[in-house]
């Protein structure tokens, strides 16, 4: 197996300055999770209906 | 000796003709292109064209150029674009670039060129039908369709090298340059999420053809451009890409590992000892964590290889330059994103949300699976998968996230928009573009390496265009400035 060099792998320490940043709990979390929500709302309403049948529907001829 | 890498992208979208009885998609894609054709058409020039030239230095039997048909709308535009219809889709091809970033803004171009097609296509449609296409790569039925990139390649080095060093470049690549895709194809039973929307359809490890049994280096030699100096890789293995960042880094990158090539910069072999199935399995894993077997013993990730690759292009920058790779600006910051993206994938590939395609998918599936409680299997992830590459920008789920900022763009919304009708200034493009610009009526056809013009009363003029980097602004931008014809425009460049 060929050997690795890891010279400029990220440093453990910003590693644990993320780790810290994920436990930071709570309130961004929940906006987070709003703004999920929110976002997952607007694509609801212009997805396509009828999921089954609309993308039974799309059929192409291969290309190239 | 690396020879600078001019590259483009050729991307066939998917298309359905809605609200019809009969859904005929050569039609539909005709339609799209003469309705966004406003100035008269220019027809594409196909006496250079030869498709069944093998790089490997043979011509297939009795070859009629397989891919040509010249009946169906074929165009050129201002920006130094073909735009046309090839088999049963539209597509468009980018002019060429002389760095990635230029290329990222015409591809881009192209997208928006197909919104603007699908919007004045209407007029022409009856009530309640409407024509819409698929930035993507399959129906998910077993149909897919290619996304091509180019690149220009110095013709002295050995076919049979590039091969070796790129199977196991194309193979591995897939972490960043994936589109991902619900589900299997082509019998491969994968069930759930993958990388590639291509992967499934590859069988062969080298060949020529592009639509049966598709292989990973695909062998056509047409270098659009002077045959003794050059040759032009036609790349069919990746995904057509909505992310900036990943169509940036999948053309750099692979730009990066041609120069390398042709420097003979690589110096170990990392062939892999079955590129086919490796293929898949790559692309069978989202944690990306799947090992290859390579033919000098030992596995390795996808990742690791990357890793390789990317270590050795670092020395590669510092010791021979990035001038062939679009210069010391462009190719540094492949390589800062390439080492970002390395260590991204590495750490936990869902940190690259709205940096790579198939990330960006997963994490809107993933939420949506979730809230809903449904399985890979439901329907709704396949519209969910099928619609993120709708072009309409009302209905494109990329286009969603990217307007609710979860997307990172690499250029300006201006220069896109810019690049529909403006071509790149530093290849040939520039003197194509600006030929159809000016005096459209004289282009009576045009072609990658030679432009032919009605000068009037004399017989037509062919002007050959055989270096991708003369005809750029800097060359001729005060010819046309100067000319009041075309007739003077040819007399000045045979002085």
């Amino acid at each position: 197996m060929p050997e690795r060099e890891r010279k400029q792998r990220p440093a453990p320490k910003e590693r644990a300055d993320e780790e810290v940043e994920d436990l930071a709990p709570s309130k961004q979390g929940e906006e987070l999770k709003e703004e999920l929500d929110d976002l997952l709302d607007e694509i609801d309403s212009v997805l396509e209906e009828n999921a089954e049948d609309f993308v039974k529907s799309y059929v192409q001829k291969g290309g190239e | 000796m690396a020879v600078p890498k001019v590259c483009g992208i050729e991307t066939e979208y998917g298309v359905a003709l809605r609200g019809a009885a009969d859904a005929n998609p050569v039609l539909a894609s005709s339609m799209l292109i003469n309705a966004y054709v406003e100035h008269r058409k220019v027809g594409w020039d196909f006496e250079d064209e030869s498709p069944g030239r093998d790089a490997r230095g043979f011509a297939r039997e009795g070859s009629a150029p397989p891919e040509i048909e010249t009946h169906l709308v074929n165009t050129v535009l201002t920006n130094g674009a073909r735009y046309y219809v090839d088999h049963a889709h539209p597509e468009y091809s980018t002019p060429e670039c002389a760095d990635v970033l230029e290329l990222v803004c015409a591809d881009k171009a192209g997208e928006r060129i197909l919104a603007r097609s699908m919007q004045a296509a209407r007029r022409l449609l009856g009530s309640g039908q409407e024509i819409v296409v698929y930035k993507n790569n399959t129906d998910g039925k077993g149909n897919s369709y290619g996304c091509h990139e180019n690149y220009l390649v110095d013709r002295s080095v050995p076919f049979a090298t590039l091969v070796r060093h790129l199977l196991p470049w194309f193979v591995t690549r897939q972490v960043y340059t994936g589109a991902g895709k619900v589900g299997g194809e082509n019998g491969t039973g994968h069930t759930g999420y993958q990388l590639s929307q291509r992967a499934d359809f590859f069988e062969e490890e080298v060949g020529l053809e592009t639509t049966l049994k598709r292989p990973i280096i695909n062998t056509r030699d047409e270098p659009h451009a002077d045959p003794q100096k050059y040759r032009r890789l036609h790349v069919i293995v990746g995904d057509a890409n909505l992310c900036e960042v990943a169509t940036f880094l999948k053309v750099g990158a692979t730009a990066l590992v041609l120069a390398m090539i042709e420097d003979d910069f690589i110096d170990k072999d990392y062939s892999i000892a079955s590129s086919v199935p490796s293929m898949r399995a790559v692309s069978h894993d989202p944690t990306c964590r799947a090992t290859v077997e390579l033919v000098d013993g030992g596995t390795i990730s996808a990742v690791d290889l990357q890793w390789e690759f990317l270590r050795l292009a670092q020395k590669y920058a510092d010791d021979v330059g990035l001038e062939a790779c679009g210069g010391d600006e462009v190719g540094q910051q492949v390589l800062e994103r390439w080492e970002s993206v390395l260590a991204g994938l590495e750490r936990d590939p869902m940190t690259l949300d709205g940096q790579l395609d198939w990330v960006t998918k997963l994490s809107l599936l993933d939420a949506y699976r979730k809230r809903d409680s449904i399985e890979w299997d439901d329907p709704k992830m396949a519209l969910l998968d099928l619609q993120y590459h709708d072009v309409r920008p009302e209905k494109s789920l990329f286009e969603r996230l990217v307007r609710a900022g979860k997307v990172e763009r690499l250029v300006e919304e201006a220069d896109v928009i810019n690049g529909m009708t403006e071509p790149p200034p530093s290849t040939r493009a520039y003197f194509r573009g600006q030929c159809l610009a000016t005096w459209a009526d004289a282009v009576v056809a045009a072609n990658w390496d030679s432009l032919i013009l009605d000068v009037g009363s004399d017989p037509l003029r062919r002007i050959p265009m055989m270096e991708p980097l003369r005809g750029t602004r800097a060359h001729v931008e005060s010819l046309f400035e100067e000319c009041t014809t075309p007739a003077e425009l040819v007399a000045r460049l045979a002085s």
